[in-house]
């Protein structure tokens, strides 16, 4: 009889966006008591060159056995070849990755997401706030934008942390108040060393020290832990940054990362392929991006 | 769109003859419900029956199934196993809830699993007879149009068949003698007649129209307290539905070795474990903000997106729910502002 069978097309079963590419763990060291450092890079090097993606953007990382989570990228598109994490020991998969080794290997797919949106943000002035884990996909921004640094207008850096000892990068950053091209304003909730010179007090804080600035030209990246947002947000739209123009990158429970496991929906969006970077005109009209307590009943 | 005219009694000559391509499925009745199950002939099938208890997705898209191999080295994709099948008795609403995990599962990030199973599936569609449950009506998926292979309408005196590709083309081709291309008026008579009745049937009248407003309005309240008072967070509803997409992601590890399997499992976002993050986080603690988001999901935020819900008014968690949460009766609670007893 005739061979009626539809032959499925080698080239498109073969393209598997759920299949993890092997990197290897290239460093790896403690940046506080439980948030490790983490160099990646993968094993085709040729591959890890091509690997292009916006600050803001994620992967998923596979340890065989251990499963999947989403991680953002803390490097900049800028430096390419190799991937760098900021990752916090919170559940059985980041506790495995804790006690793997340099050289080891695991399984990395993306970038996914929508990332910031470097071109809108080309000509303006940039204000970051990032408090606590919330460096982790800002300081890929961060750098991109030193590594570009003609491309934009003015760059104001604030960073909180709860204590010297829990501030990631810390002399990173602290390195960047040497600069001129940027103003950089860091603080911390409370000094247990003696021996802090920034601020002392909630990130918030810092905007008593920020200066003057041109709103309508700016746009603001913000990204920390939730009861942040409430108070970040009140500062910015009362210094006149247009909603839209304030933009935030979220978390959410991700098994797919491509838009088909359902766990990031929010309404009609997923945080994985429509977020996860939202302005914060977005979070007021869309309710549950983050939580219910910011947005809620709130005029802002 | 082609549509040729065949004798109802060679109907089963015709299903003997396409088993040469796959496997033959169609709805079996098991005690007093219905399901889906491997035929030999049409014999075996009860075409009359209104619902399956399970939908056609579980072909495209198993509770659970295999994606990758792995060991220390990488992972290897488990494709290309999957059965050839012909769905028969397919209806309607199902293939609608079909069109929808297309555009899921299809677009931006095509899903090889999905469509490996979409493509080695023949959807060969019939028309139903509905129930006091069902109400496609009212979600506008009674008809079909597009996404099957081959629909059978049952006018009494003979089948109308809707040809809707090339596959279902080749099945014709398989025994064209079978089908003849000469309709007439009395057939046109008869399918207007059959459209009536079938509009007559609907028992169930409940209205969708003004949901996406509704909902938004009654975002905060009290009903879904109320609501989840009732809801035991089974997950059933989910299971059932022929547009829920949800699954989960686990590794399976041999004991005592560093090789295993990467298994995708049907998930529900009523289960409570479905919104939480790392570090004991969970976006959707409470059953009412689950219950709300599978109903968002259903009758607000499809339509915000499609122009029309992710309900095809199947029926099915008006049958299956143990305490009586569905469709209809959330609809009415929000928009009455008060749970039916």
């Amino acid at each position: 009889m005739k061979k009626l069978c539809v032959v499925l097309d080698e080239r498109e079963v073969q393209d598997n966006p759920f299949r993890p590419e092997m990197f290897r763990i290239v460093r790896r060291y403690p940046l506080t008591s439980d948030v490790n450092f983490f160099q990646a890079r993968p094993i085709d090097v040729e591959e890890g060159l091509k690997f292009n993606f916006f600050p803001g953007q994620f992967i998923m990382m596979s340890i065989p056995g251990e499963g999947e989570a989403p991680f953002c990228i803390s490097s900049p598109p800028s430096r390419p070849g190799l991937l760098e994490f900021c990752i916090r020991k919170m559940g059985s998969l980041t506790e495995t990755l804790f006690s793997m080794k340099e050289n080891q290997t695991i399984g990395i797919r993306g970038p996914y997401g929508n990332g910031f949106p470097m071109d809108e943000l080309e000509n303006k002035d940039i204000l970051i706030v990032a408090g606590g884990m919330g460096v982790a996909p800002l300081r890929s921004l961060l750098l991109d934008i030193l590594d570009n640094r003609d491309k934009f207008g003015k760059l104001h850096y604030l960073h909180g942390a709860k204590t010297p000892s829990e501030m990631l990068f810390r002399e990173e950053f602290m390195q960047l108040k040497e600069r001129d091209d940027l103003q950089c304003l860091l603080s911390v909730d409370k000094d247990d060393t003696g021996k802090w010179t920034e601020k002392v007090g909630l990130v918030t804080s810092l905007f008593n020290d920020l200066g003057p600035i041109d709103a309508k030209n700016t746009v603001a990246a913000v990204c920390g832990p939730p009861i942040m947002y409430k108070f970040v947000m009140q500062h910015l739209v009362k210094l006149g940054i247009p909603k839209h123009q304030i933009l935030m990158t979220l978390e959410r429970r991700m098994k797919c990362g491509v838009g088909k496991c359902g766990h990031c929906a929010v309404e009609y969006l997923y945080t994985c392929i429509d977020g996860p970077v939202f302005s914060w005109w977005d979070v007021l009209h869309m309710k549950e991006l983050i939580g219910r307590g910011a947005s809620d009943k709130t005029i802002t | 769109m082609m549509i040729l005219k065949m004798k109802k009694e060679d109907l089963s000559t015709f299903l003997d003859s396409i088993r040469e391509w796959g496997e033959l499925w169609g709805p079996v009745k098991k005690g007093d419900k219905c399901t889906y199950e491997k035929v030999d002939s049409l014999s075996q099938m009860d075409l009359k029956a209104t619902r399956t208890i399970i939908p056609p997705k579980k072909f495209l898209y198993p509770p659970k199934f295999t994606m990758f191999d792995f060991d220390q080295d990488g992972y290897v994709d488990r494709l290309g196993d999957v059965p050839k099948r012909i769905l028969f008795g397919v209806h309607p609403c199902d293939i609608h809830g079909i069109l929808i995990m297309d555009k899921l599962f299809l677009e931006t990030y095509s899903d090889p699993y999905y469509k490996e199973r979409r493509e080695k599936t023949l959807l060969l569609g019939h028309s139903c007879i509905p129930d006091d449950k069902c109400m496609c009506f009212a979600t506008n998926t009674d008809f079909i149009a597009e996404g099957f292979d081959l629909f059978f309408t049952d006018l009494k005196m003979a089948y109308l068949v809707w040809v809707g590709s090339t596959k279902g083309h080749d099945l014709v081709r398989m025994r064209p003698e079978l089908f003849s291309r000469d309709l007439d008026k009395n057939d046109i008579l008869n399918y207007t007649e059959y459209r009536k009745w079938k509009d007559a049937e609907y028992k169930n009248k409940v209205d969708f129209t003004g949901m996406p407003d509704v909902f938004e309005l009654g975002y905060n309240s009290p009903v879904w307290d109320q609501l989840a008072e009732k809801c035991l967070s089974c997950g059933q509803c989910s299971m059932v539905c022929p547009t829920c997409n949800c699954y989960n992601v686990i590794d399976q590890v041999e004991l005592g070795s560093l090789e295993g399997t990467r298994d995708r499992f049907w998930d529900s976002c009523m289960l409570r474990e479905y919104s939480a993050v790392a570090g004991g986080g969970n976006f959707r603690e409470k059953r009412a903000d689950r219950l709300r988001l599978w109903y968002t999901h259903k009758l607000q935020a499809y339509i915000g997106e499609f122009g029309k819900p992710a309900c095809v008014g199947c029926g099915r968690c008006v049958v299956t729910c143990p305490v009586d949460i569905n469709v209809v009766t959330v609809a009415n609670a929000l928009k009455e502002q008060e749970v039916g007893k």
